[in-house]
């Protein structure tokens, strides 16, 4: 604190320093303090755009998926259920798939099979419920499939916009990239209110009614494997996919982020994740990474296995391999 | 307790008293303030679509803005050190107004983190114990420990002094002197801690270098100082309190030194991007040249580069001895810094994305209306506190004031 005498003002009465209150300047204050308040309500004027239950008590209070009750739990199902009816229009099978013990998943990917086609970035669109209206909505897909020149293994020349009439292309190669499921994932570790973990079967899932969207786990991807709603997903009801759970493929909330789970919702119930179903080459190979008879157990110890980014550290379950 | 609630109401009444031209810049301030408010509502409405942010750019203007002020918060330290460290007697008249520049600087950060959200209504998902707190963990919890820390720690000390002054008293030193000496180690943790966000992430060549927190607080270092340098004519001039030439000198030193330190590691990182070509560098060529027909940032880091190339020039020549010369490099090196530290540091770290794509971003005019909202807010709420501190710093506002020796 300054003591410079150039600095020391003679002191005044507090009535010189503010002036008192008469009729003629509360009458101006009135008038300022109304100006202001007619602009603040106009400014927050879209708010009132915002549809009925996009802000409710009941999501505010709403605690960690990890700190639910069962209870607690089965009850914002339902009303998550009966929210999706009255906004798409379809009652959805919606539960929550715990993981099974005993399990963790591993995926591989042979590279030699692969065409190209994009099916199962097709069919993960539709299984997930996302938005397929215009191009945007299809970079909402968990699955991006790169088009690699023959020769190297080069991500910076690959091209994921590719569109011949035919694949696969001469001198082209081709390679699906999804979440990769790593152990050591970077994406978990920087999540600041912990909405994204790793389950017991290795699955990272993120949990909706959690997440704050700050996107920091999108930073951290070194996969790209991670999506935001940047709108409300647009679903016609006709293309609704009801088998839904909490942790995977129910429609998301406009604001979150979401990501492939291996189709949780499937696997955990013993079926084949979409994307490994629709494969016209059989190029992906899913399983159980515990049972050492399991096919992805034969392909990670029989195969050349190739590692995406290992040089990042992540560990992922998620591997491609090479037949000859 | 009566006292202060006094105080608060005298504080308050103040604010509503000044002149035209105080009304007249409070107004513009208020209205900007609004309508970033008003595009901010549409947002929180339609979703971030509203941003021209996308899943391959997924931060853009919000954070670029936030990590350039943590930069300028942090460094109101360059006043407290010289005034508290090194005992510059004129510093001391200053001082006080480098911790009003950190409040307002720290809540426009707090507000361009907000509005990044995609669900700021879960803002208290954050906050123990409602929500679930990543400690150690995230270093977007650090940040926010770090953030409202040095907000709190400023508030006191620059709350405790302006009040004791207002009663006419010698402030404790045990109040106060402990938290100054916290605020200084505190104030560089804020931004280190900020570019430790970009730092610990692995994935991203570009941000993955260790010289990224350096150049943070180098380039702080000239950006805090240079708002300050004109802040403080600003001051002498439409003010009754006198600041002399000193503090603003001092001032200018620093950032000399700091802007050489920005423009040696800028070196150093240019150096090491292109003298051999690697995979890694991908993000440096799409930043400065251009990468597969791509080319959005090129001038505008250009712009900063020569921007900060100017005020270089100046600051190390006499002309920066003028205080015109001084002014003109404070601007060069505020704009210079505010493009290569915002959009020149958190683009590139997306373009190219991991699997190679080049998607280029550019702001809307919702999310620039956002962004110049916060922006007028901080410069509101500034002069709102230099309106009432001054009074109060050259003795006209008194809670008994000594009339005996007015009439004199």
């Amino acid at each position: 604190m300054s003591h410079d005498p150039q600095n020391e003002v003679s002191p005044r009465t507090v009535e010189q320093v503010y002036k008192p209150m008469n009729r003629r300047t509360f009458l101006k204050g009135a008038a300022a303090s109304m100006i202001g308040v007619a602009g603040l309500m106009a400014a927050l004027k879209p708010l009132l755009e915002l549809e009925s239950g996009a802000v409710t008590l009941d999501d505010l209070l709403q605690k960690h998926y990890r700190e639910l009750t069962r209870e607690d739990l089965q009850r914002i199902i339902i009303s998550l259920a009966q929210k999706e009816q009255r906004e798409y229009g379809v009652y959805p099978n919606l539960r929550d798939v715990k993981p099974l013990d005993g399990v963790e998943f591993g995926y591989a990917l042979n590279l030699t099979r692969c065409i190209g086609c994009r099916k199962c970035a097709n069919a993960c669109l539709k299984e997930n419920n996302q938005s397929r209206e215009d191009a945007k909505d299809l970079e909402m897909s968990y699955i991006r499939v790169l088009e690699l020149n023959k020769g190297a293994i080069n991500l910076e020349t690959s091209d994921p916009y590719y569109d011949p009439a035919l694949v696969p292309q001469e001198g082209k190669y081709y390679m699906p990239v999804q979440c990769h499921q790593c152990r050591q994932s970077p994406c978990t570790k920087v999540c600041p209110v912990q909405a994204t973990w790793q389950e017991q079967d290795g699955l990272v899932v993120v949990d909706y009614n959690w997440c704050i969207g700050c996107r920091y786990c999108m930073a951290a991807c070194p996969y790209d494997a991670r999506r935001f709603n940047y709108k409300k997903p647009t679903v016609a009801k006709d293309q609704i996919n009801p088998n839904q759970s909490y942790l995977s493929n129910r429609i998301r909330p406009k604001g979150v982020v979401e990501k492939c789970t291996f189709c949780l919702h499937r696997t955990r119930e013993g079926k084949y994740p979409a994307c490994q179903e629709v494969c016209p080459t059989g190029a992906r190979v899913f399983g159980n990474l515990l049972d050492p008879n399991s096919e992805i157990s034969y392909v990670l110890n029989n195969k050349r296995v190739y590692i995406l980014k290992e040089d990042v550290g992540t560990q992922p379950r998620f591997y491609y391999f090479f037949d000859k | 307790m009566r006292d202060y609630v006094t105080f608060l109401f005298r504080a308050w009444r103040l604010s509503f008293q000044g002149s035209a031209r105080y009304y007249a810049w409070m107004s513009v301030l208020t209205l900007i303030s609004l309508l970033g408010l008003h595009a901010w509502a549409r947002q929180f409405v339609d979703g971030l679509q509203t941003t021209g942010m996308t899943n391959q750019v997924s931060w853009g203007a919000y954070i670029a803005n936030f990590t350039f002020l943590v930069g300028v918060a942090a460094a109101a330290v360059m006043l407290v050190i010289p005034a508290y460290i090194y005992k510059k007697e004129h510093m001391h008249e200053v001082v006080l107004f480098g911790e009003l520049i950190a409040i307002a600087v720290i809540v426009m950060c707090l507000l361009f983190v907000t509005v990044d959200l995609g669900h700021p209504e879960r803002f208290h998902h954050m906050i123990p114990p409602f929500g679930v707190f990543n400690f150690p963990g995230s270093i977007l919890s650090w940040d926010v420990i770090v953030l409202n820390g040095y907000l709190m720690l400023n508030l006191h000390i620059a709350g405790y002094l302006l009040y004791c002054r207002y009663h006419h008293r010698q402030p404790t030193r045990l109040f106060y002197i402990p938290f100054v000496f916290l605020s200084i180690v505190w104030a560089v943790s804020i931004h280190t801690v900020t570019a430790f966000l970009y730092v610990g992430l692995a994935g991203r060549g570009y941000w993955h270098h260790p010289l990224v927190p350096s150049r943070f607080l180098a380039s702080a270092f000239v950006a805090g100082p240079a708002l300050m340098i004109v802040t403080f004519q600003i001051i002498r001039r439409t003010t009754r309190y006198f600041i002399c030439d000193e503090p603003i000198f001092t001032l200018r030193m620093i950032m000399t030194v700091a802007m050489i330190i920005n423009m040696f590691l800028l070196g150093c990182e240019l150096f090491t991007e292109f003298y051999y070509p690697t995979a890694h560098a991908a993000a440096a060529h799409y930043l400065f040249f251009g990468l597969h027909g791509h080319a959005g940032l090129v001038p505008w880091i250009w712009a900063a580069v020569s921007l900060n190339t100017l005020g270089l020039a100046f600051l190390m020549t006499p002309v920066s001895r003028h205080i015109t010369g001084l002014n003109v490099a404070c601007v060069a090196c505020f704009i210079g810094i505010w493009t290569e530290k915002g959009m020149g540091l958190i683009i590139p770290g997306f373009v190219p994305t991991p699997l190679g794509q080049v998607v280029e971003y550019l702001p809307t005019l919702n999310e620039t209306m956002v962004c110049l909202g916060i922006w007028a807010f901080g410069a509101l709420l500034f002069s709102w506190m230099l309106h009432v501190a001054i009074p109060i710093m050259n003795g006209s506002l008194r809670a008994k004031p000594d009339l005996s020796a007015a009439t004199q």
